[in-house]
Parts: structure tokens; sequence; C-alpha cells
């Protein structure tokens, strides 16, 4: 029966072995220190045990000494514990740059996956091996949590807002997904499967499906259906700011505020415009909560992301300089980002 | 007001032991009473008007007991479920609401209660030298509310339950579930407050009423750590209060304070959330240290190594305790510097609660040890507590709770110290103190047989959910995929064990309270108050105010004290 | 030696409970008590603070719409009621402290007067809500505010909010009147004196914290953006 009892799920991420063996540090410092306590609580119980009802050990009352190299040894193990597993933190969430982008709904009780390039999966994920792939999460209706044990990641699926969170799996191979935030009466059954597949096969994999719409595309239909590009136009003269290179710069806002236009902005500029009103411009966009679902806000986004700078000359109301590079920005570089159909299958 | 020197009445109260091995009869003995707070009157009503801290404890005992069993049921049904992967025993539904009262009857009714309401309400006057609390009636109206709100929930429960899970997670909690949400959480709002008040009556009696002679630092380490535990209550129940009342609001009347699609925000709810549920953990364990400290003491007969560090530890521990909450939201999308912050401080709240573990251990050494019930639940009680504890910092460890968050992992931890660490105090202080509770002793066979069976039944029922939680089998799964399966038939195994282990205290108790021999005022050789009195104790406690002239745990004269 | 539980007849003060030593030392645990507790109502009042707050930051310019609606006249002639209650309050607790009952008696039914006015207002005020149909709940618009979009939306989290806080407050003032009367009621009897008036002065400390916490609430609320 124990033959084959597994401890812990398979490394198949390039953070599993950070996060393994940050586990296997603590279980040591917490193996140890149950011994230490356990061994000595055993031996002093039965080394002093009462011997006669009147006796009366001597006192002593304590040692400012020991209190010290019991205090202080603990909070070193501590603050090295610290250091070390914040930058493991670090480490899921510094998104390299050229990240595949992969899109996910959650909702009661399934999982939507889209990829940009227009394939949609239910409670499925295909990944390539070897390439750092970016989830960006979020819900229709309840907290859901997307969670794939082997790649030791884990993240909230937040409605009204976008998390995000990258790996870069490292075995082919299908692998448990979870959903791990409950969510109501199916949540156990809100799960499925990571399937990575080598660049190869994950290439015939992405064009063998049906649809091939990618994810910019539908936007850019979505964009003009909405229309959009009537205040958004590309010849400056709209009443909105144009929209051309605008993904990943900073754009300074009418109290003089900057904010980095990356997905949550965009997203929010959709469905709430007035809550940041570009420098030079009147707040005059309407609202456009209720007309558009959260998978055509990824379109939308999608569409944006794609829409290359414009020659000669930035939107209005942008400064010059890129985004600067934070934990969890995504991208450094001014470039529009490349087509990502293209550049999968690479190794 | 008269005072009373010490060893000079023949009546023996308010004294301190008298010069001698304390294992030997005492000079004075005091005479066990004709007449104590059991049988000074009789009847209903003399028990449900009565403003005694004693027999609101005993109200207290019921209550708790009643709802302990009634959440240990849950429990049961949940690990018969999760015996095979399908959910075959209940429905989805079912299932989700037996979880959801399991955590709520034993979170708001059990832990935070039993040892404040029960032993604390019971001790804490006499420990000081006190007739009563400083406001008695005030005790008296916190069992009433404590019972209005259990009687909420209860309604909730019988009218088809709640299926939120404890922590009613909004927009699930406010636009999505379809069970009684808001009975319930009129439920908790209630009991609230009779925690709120409970804290409110500890820290100005611990304050105002003690006696000539007892400085904070002759305390005993029950009371520091029920005054950092009412310094919990009191500031802290208030905010999950509000909380209850927003989510009720939203839920009634469909506003927009954490529903997303009208411009709320369900991240604020669980800091809101957090702010009070973590800071309420402390509430559960801080009341069990203290009795540890107190029965480690005893057992070893010597005064608590560190005395002054393990008080202010209790302290630390509540202060801290309230700035960690955000290490629940690691992956709830929080800002990463948040994360480091919360994270830091998480580590900081374990070191106090280390110092506290090394500090008893300490105090065995050359002491002289008796392994008797209440000493084994507290070894039980330092063990499992720093397993407990030590797997907290797993969970502090912002990489690897990305892994482990929403898993069983946190539900193994989570038990081992409220379980493994809060619920042993609670039996360790009721064995310590029945006879001084109840006049009578308990089969101490018996009683060691329960301890040893409890302790087993429970490593085998939680220690397997530590790996199922790293493998990855989410909390809160009614269906799980077939290889978690082996951990968790061997976690149900132990949950049987350990069920049957919770039901022998409960047969010898009750019968020791008819049948069992009656207990003389000190029966362990303790040193305290509260042990200067007959068993059971009259109803005013002390005639006379005890004057206290020695320090705490003074088994042995402070002068021949050893210095290391 | 006469100790302060000892009337002046020689027998112990009929309000020294049995398990206090004396009167001031009965005295000294209600007041601790009563600090304690509004340390409490402080948390209990924050978590809508914090939500106020949160909200305010995200939707300032719903807030400023919102709080424009409200009449700072009524307001302001709340703030000014409520602050002489505090008044008649304190003189209330120094009436009862040199045995002046009477004087206690009307100081009291004098702030009973006062916050009687001051929930009458709110009732004007809440009536006005209703009216306009800014009310949280289905029947929200905020037509009345002369707002469109998600400004209007979010509106109605604003006045959620409204109505959370004045309302917890107005019911603190509710619960408070009651308890007033009755201190009347004894004052009027002789009960309280120079050796014992706490029932008063800890009602004292929680009508001042009531005080207070409007003295919080209505900027926060009704003076949003004016200048």
């Amino acid at each position: 029966m124990f033959t084959g009892l597994p401890l812990f799920p398979e490394q198949a991420s390039s953070v599993a072995p950070q996060v393994d063996a940050l586990y296997f540090y603590l279980i040591a410092v917490s193996g140890f220190f149950s011994v230490l306590i356990a061994t000595l609580v055993v031996y002093f119980a039965l080394r002093y045990r009462r011997r006669s009802e009147s006796e009366v050990p001597q006192p002593i009352h304590g040692s400012v000494k020991l209190e010290l190299v019991w205090t202080l040894i603990p909070l070193a193990i501590v603050m090295f514990t610290f250091v070390w597993s914040t930058r493991v933190y670090f480490a899921m969430h510094r998104v390299p740059p050229g990240a595949m982008e992969v899109y996910v709904v959650g909702k009661r009780w399934m999982w939507k996956v889209q990829h940009m390039t227009g394939q949609r999966e239910i409670n499925e994920l295909h990944v390539p091996v070897g390439v750092p792939v970016k989830l960006i999460l979020t819900s229709e209706d309840v907290i859901h949590s997307f969670f794939i044990p082997a790649f030791r990641i884990k993240k909230d699926a937040v409605p009204g807002r976008y998390n995000s969170i990258w790996f870069q799996a490292t075995r082919p191979g299908t692998y448990h997904l979870f959903c791990a935030e409950y969510c109501g009466t199916k949540h156990s059954q809100m799960i499925g499967s990571v399937t990575v597949l080598e660049p190869a096969r994950f290439q015939a994999w992405l064009t063998g499906d049906g649809s091939g719409v990618s994810l910019a595309s539908a936007g850019e239909r979505l964009f003009n259906e909405l229309a959009c590009v009537t205040c958004h136009r590309a010849d400056s003269v709209g009443r909105g700011p144009r929209l051309e290179g605008l993904f990943g710069k900073q754009v300074r806002l009418a109290g003089g505020e900057t904010a980095v236009a990356d997905e949550t902005y965009v997203r929010e500029s959709i469905l709430n415009p007035a809550g940041k009103v570009v420098a030079g411009y009147q707040p005059i966009m309407p609202t456009y909560q209720g007309l558009v679902s959260e998978e055509g806000l990824m379109q939308l986004v999608a569409y944006i992301q794609s829409l290359a700078a414009p020659e000669g000359g930035s939107p209005l109301g942008t400064p010059e300089e890129p985004a600067p590079a934070l934990p969890e920005a995504q991208r450094g570089e001014p470039a529009p980002p490349p087509d990502r159909a293209r550049d999968l299958g690479k190794p | 007001m008269s005072t009373t020197q010490p060893g000079a009445d023949a009546r023996g109260e308010g004294t301190r032991p008298p010069a001698g091995p304390p294992g030997a009869p005492p000079v004075a003995e005091p005479r066990p009473s004709r007449v104590n707070y059991l049988n000074v009157s009789y009847g209903v009503k003399s028990w449900l008007l009565t403003t005694d801290h004693k027999r609101i404890a005993l109200l207290y005992l019921a209550s708790v007991t009643l709802m302990f069993f009634l959440g240990g049921a849950f429990a049961v049904l949940i690990r018969l479920e999760l015996v095979t992967p399908p959910g075959d025993l209940v429905q989805s539904e079912t299932y989700n609401k037996l979880f959801t009262l399991h955590g709520i009857i034993m979170v708001f009714f059990f832990l935070i209660p039993s040892i404040p309401a029960v032993l604390g309400n019971f001790l804490l006057p006499m420990m000081i030298g006190a007739r009563d609390l400083a406001f008695p009636r005030l005790n008296l109206a916190s069992w009433y509310i404590y019972t209005l709100g259990a009687l909420f929930t209860l309604y909730a429960l019988v009218n088809g339950g709640v299926d939120t899970g404890w922590t009613f997670y909004p927009p699930y909690s406010t636009q999505f579930s379809n069970t009684h949400v808001l009975a319930a959480g009129i439920g908790i709002f209630i009991n609230g407050f009779s925690s709120i008040l409970t804290g409110l009556n500890f820290i100005v009696t611990t304050h105002r009423m003690r006696a000539p002679g007892l400085t904070w630092f002759r305390l005993p380490l029950f009371v520091w750590a029920h005054y950092a535990t009412s310094l919990i209550m009191v500031l802290g129940t208030p905010v999950i209060a509000v909380t209850v009342l927003m989510v009720a609001v939203e839920r009634g009347l469909h506003l927009g304070i954490f529903d997303p699609t009208l411009g709320g925000d369900p991240i604020l709810f669980q800091h809101l959330f957090w702010i009070y549920s973590h800071p309420a953990v402390y509430i559960m364990v801080l009341p069990a240290m203290g009795v540890v400290s107190e029965v480690v003491t005893c057992f070893s007969r010597k005064r608590i190594f560190g005395y002054s560090v393990v008080a202010l530890s209790s302290l630390a521990i509540a202060v801290i305790g309230f700035l960690v909450w955000g290490h629940h939201m690691f992956v709830s999308g929080q800002s990463t510097f948040a994360g480091m912050v919360f994270s830091l401080l998480s580590y900081l709240v374990a070191i106090p609660s280390a110092i506290k573990v090394f500090n008893w251990t300490a105090t065995l050494y050359r002491g002289s040890v008796s392994l008797q019930t209440p000493m084994l639940y507290a070894i039980g009680f330092i063990g499992l507590f720093t397993i407990g504890g030590l797997t907290g910092l797993f969970l502090a460890a912002m990489g690897l709770d990305v892994h482990v968050h929403d898993t069983y992992f946190v539900v193994a931890h989570f038990h081992y110290i409220m379980v493994g660490g809060a619920i042993m105090g609670y039996l360790g202080g009721i064995h310590f103190w029945w006879p001084k509770i109840t006049g009578r002793l308990y089969p101490e066979w018996w009683a060691r047989i329960a301890a040893v069976v409890i302790f087993a039944g429970f490593n085998l029922t939680f220690f397997p959910q530590f790996v199922l939680g790293y493998l990855g089998m989410p909390r809160r799964y009614h269906y799980y995929v077939e290889e978690f399966q082996v951990l968790n038939v061997m976690s149900s195994a132990g949950a049987s064990i350990l069920g049957v282990g919770y039901l022998i205290p409960m047969a010898y108790l009750v019968w020791s309270m008819r049948y069992g021999p009656k207990a003389t005022a000190n029966p362990w050789g303790a040193i305290g108050l509260e042990w200067e009195t007959p068993s059971p104790p009259q109803t005013e406690n002390f005639p006379r105010s005890p004057v206290v002239t020695w320090e705490a745990y003074e088994y042995a004269p402070e002068e021949e004290a050893r210095v290391v | 030696m006469s100790s302060a539980a000892e009337t002046h007849e020689g027998g112990l003060h009929p309000a020294l409970a049995h398990h206090f030593e004396s009167l001031p030392a009965q005295k000294e645990a209600a007041t601790l008590g009563m600090w304690l507790f509004l340390a409490q109502e402080v948390m209990f009042f924050g978590g809508l603070f914090i939500a106020y707050t949160v909200y305010r930051n995200l939707y300032f310019d719903a807030f400023a719409a919102g709080s424009h609606h409200l009449d700072v006249t009524l307001g302001a002639v709340n703030t000014a009621v409520l602050i002489c209650s505090s008044l008649t309050m304190a003189l209330a607790v120094h009436a009862s402290a040199i045995g002046r009952g009477r004087h206690a008696v009307v100081y009291l039914l004098s702030t009973v007067l006062l916050g009687s006015v001051f929930l009458g207002i709110k009732v004007v005020e809440y009536h006005d809500k209703f009216v306009h149909h800014l009310v949280p709940g289905p029947g929200f618009s905020a037509e009345a505010l002369g707002v469109t979009g998600e400004v209007a939306r979010s509106a109605e989290t604003y006045y959620a909010l409204y109505f959370a806080m004045t309302g917890l407050h107005a019911l603190h003032m509710v619960v408070g009147i009651p308890i007033l009367l009755f201190l009347a009621f004894k004052a009027h009897r002789g009960a309280y004196g120079r050796d014992y008036n706490t029932p008063v002065e800890m009602t004292g400390l929680y009508w001042h914290f009531v005080d207070i916490v409007w003295i919080f609430l209505f900027p926060l609320l009704y003076l949003i953006g004016r200048h």
C-alpha cells in the first residue's frame, strides 16, 4: 500500500525546485527543533521525575543569557528564511520579457482559457515546454484560484480585476489543475489538466484547432462594433487619446499623476473611464460596464496591445519614456510586442 | 477593610502554604465547607440568574461542551465522506454546509470562548484574591448573549445551513450563496459582544481588583495570558462585527461595498475579515498557553523559568498578532510590497511563542516532574504546538505559501495549533482544576489513557494532511483525485480514534461528579490563591481578602535560587 | 475611620457592590470599563471609516456629488446641537457630583431634548433622501445629484456609507436617550451625590464619545470638496 506513496508532486516547472528547496529546508529546521524540544522534554521529565512527595527542587529563576540565545538564534533563522522565501516569490512574479500570454477566466464551475492566437479551452491548458507563460486571470462571478501543484503556482481569480502569475514548464506531461478558492457547490469539481507539449507537438496542436481568429483580431472586431474608433482615431484628431503604441507606456493623467498602461489600466479605462482621465482630454468617455463580457475585455486588451506605435510622434498626453521595470511589470521595451503566434514553437 | 496575616488563620483562608514540604498535610487544612458555591442554593432560577462567576463558568461549560460535540459531529461526517474520492456519502451542497458549520461552531462557539469563559471566569477572581469579577451582571449578560448568538446559528443550521465557509468571502457570500448567511451572520455578530464584554470584564478585574501585595509580576501566568487575550477580544472583535454587518447590508440591499460589478472591492472584505480573524487565533491559543504555564510549574514544582519573559511574551504576541493579517492574502492580488511586510511580521510573531516553549522546557530542568494527566496534556501541548507553530513558518514564507495556500497543509497547520494546542490546553486545565471546581477527583488512569488516545488519534488524523496539502489537495474539497485517497483514509482512521478519545473524558468526568472521591483544597500541592480555598469554594471565594507577600510560584524560598 | 464605603449613617452605601472594597474602587473599575468599551467602539466604527477611506479614494467625484446634495446647514445645526448637548451632559455630571439633584435633572433632560432635536433633524434629512430616491437599494437613482454614468453608480456606495455611518451613530443616540431618562429619574430620587455619581459620569463619557464620532462624520460626509 505504501509503495509509491507520493510525498510531494513532481517538479514540472522552473520554479518548482526552488519552492521544494525552501520546503525541505523548513522541514529540516522544523524537524530539528521538534526533535530537540521533544527529546529535551521527555528526557527532563524522566531524568527529573518526582521521587518523593516531599521533594522541592531548588528554584532557578531564569537566565538573561539563555533568553537572548534562544531569541536571537530563532530570529536569525527566520530572517534568513524571510529573505530566501521572498526571493522565491519574486521569481514567481517577475515575468520574463516576451512571455506567452494566456488569459484565464474562472466561472462557476469551469476554467475558460484563451490563447492569444485564438484557441479556447475549457478546463484545460496546453503550453509548450521551456517557454515562459504568463497567465492573466479574472473571474466572472466569485473568487476562484488557479492552482497547478506540479508547477507550485497559484493565483486567485478575482472578479473585477486582473491578477497574473507566470511559469515555465520544464517537463512534458499532464498535470492537475485545481480551483483552490471555495466557490460553491462544485468547487471540488472545477478541476482540469495542464498539458505540456514538446514545441513541435504544441505547434501542431495550435494549428490543429479550428478557430483561427487570434485574440487581437477578435478584439479589433469588437473595437469597431462598439464604435471605439469614433473617438480613438488614428489620425490624432479624435476626442480620445490615440491607442497606437500606448500599451506599456506611462500615461500622464489629468490630476498630474501618472499611470502605466497595462492590462489593468486598459480594462479599468473601459469600465470606469472617469477613474483615470488622460491629461489634456475631457472626461466624456461613456462606461462600457455591462456591455462587454470579461472575454470581450481580454480581446480588446489584446487588440490594443497589438497596436504599433505611430510614425513620428506619440499619442497626445503620453511621455516618451517606457514603464519602469517593477517586480510585476511585464514589459520594459518601448517597441510594440512582437506577434506571439510567430514566436511560439521556438525552443 | 480587614486583612489577614499569613499563617495566622486557623481556618486557613487567605494564607500562603505554611513552611514545610508542600506535599505534606498543611498545618491549617481548609476544612471542606459544608456550604459551597454549588449547594448554597438550588433551582433553575438560582443558576440562570446567578452573578457568581463560578456558576457562570459552569453555564459556559455546559454550552461550549454542547457546541463542541455538535461541531465534532460535523467533523466526523466530513472525515467519513473523505474516505473515498468521489462525493458519495452526502451531496456537495451538504458537504459544503458541513465544513462551514464545523468551522463556525468550533471557532466562534467553542475555541474562542472555551478557556476564557470557563476557566478564566472561574479562576481569574480567585487567582487574584477577589470575590468576583469587576462586573458580575455583565458576566451573566455575556453568557446570555453567547446563548442568543448560538441560537441564531442553530436556527440557520436547522433551516438548511450555511455553505460559505466560515470565512464567508464575498461575492459568494453576498451575491451567490442561497443559504442562511444572514442568520448565521447575526449569530456571529451577537456572539462577538459576548467576547467583547468578557474581555472588558477581565481587563478591569486584573487592573483594579488584585489583592494587596499582588503586584503585576507576582501574578500567575494564567492571568497574564488572559489579560493579553482580553486586549485582543476588546479591540479586535468589533471589526468582525462591523464587517458582518456590511456583508448583511450588502446581501440584503444589493449594495456595492464588496461586489465588483457594483464598484465594490472583494479584497477589502478580506482585509477587514482577517484584521480580526488573525488576532482571533491568538484569542484561541494564548489562554491555553496560560494553562500550560500553570500546569508545568505545578508538576515540576518549580517556578517557571524566565517568568517575566513568559509574561511579556503574551503581550508581544497580542500586539504583533494585530499586524500580520495579510499573510492570508499572499495570492489574492495583494501587492508584493504589502506581502513582504506581512511576511516579515509573521515571522516575528513566531519568536515570542518559541520563547515560551523554550522557557517551559527549561522549567522541567532540575525540577520535580510528575506525569499526571494535566501534565500529560501540557507536554502534549508543547510538542504539538511546536509542530503547529513551525509549520506556520512554512506559511509565512511567501514563495512557499503560494503553493500550500488553501490546501490541506493549512488545515493541518491550524488543527495542530487549535486541537493539538488549544484543546489539549483546555482539557489539561479542566483536569487540573476539576477538583477545585467540583470538589471531586477524576479517575487518574482513565484520564491518562484518554490523553494518550487523544494524542495518538490526533497525530494520525492531522499529520497526513501536511503531506496531502503539499501534494496539492485543496481544502474544502468534496471530491478529490484518486492519488490522495491513502492519506485521506489514514486521516479518517485517526479521526475515529480521536473521536473516541474525546468521549472518554466526557464519560468519566460526568461519573466523577457523583462518584469521584472528594478532593482536598490542594490535591496537587500547587501554589496559587485559588488553591487556598476549599474544594469546591464558597461563593465569596475569600471571606477576608488575602495579603500576598510571596512571589509567583514560590515553591522554595527565593534566597535559595540558583543562578544559571 | 469612615471609609468611602460607608454612608454617614454608618451602614454601607447601597450602591456598593459586594465584591468591591469601597466606592472609589468601584468607580475606578467602572471608569476603566467604560474607557475600554469606548475603545472597542472606535474599532467598531473604524471598519466603516476604512471602507469610507478606500471608496472615497476610488470614487471621489461620486462622493463629492453625493456630499453636495446633503444640507450643510442642517448638518451644521446638528453639530452645534450635539456640542451643546455635550455641554449640558457635562453640567449634569458636575451637578450630580455636588449633590444638586434638581439641577442634574434639568441638565439631563436638556441633553435628552437636544439629542432628540438631533434625531429629529436626522429624520428630516433621511426623509429627504427617501423622497429623492437616494436610499441605497433597488430604488436608488442618482438623478437628483445631476450626474450620470459611473459617477452615478458609485454614488450609491457613497449613500450606503452615509446611511451606515450616520445610522450607526443615530442608533447609539437612540440607546443613550432612554439611559439619560433613567438617570434623570434616579437623580430626581436623590440617588446621586458627592460619594456616588458613577452612572452619570459613565454615561457622560459615552455621550461625549457619541458626540466626537459625529464631529468626524460631519466633515467627512457633508464637506467633501466644498470651498
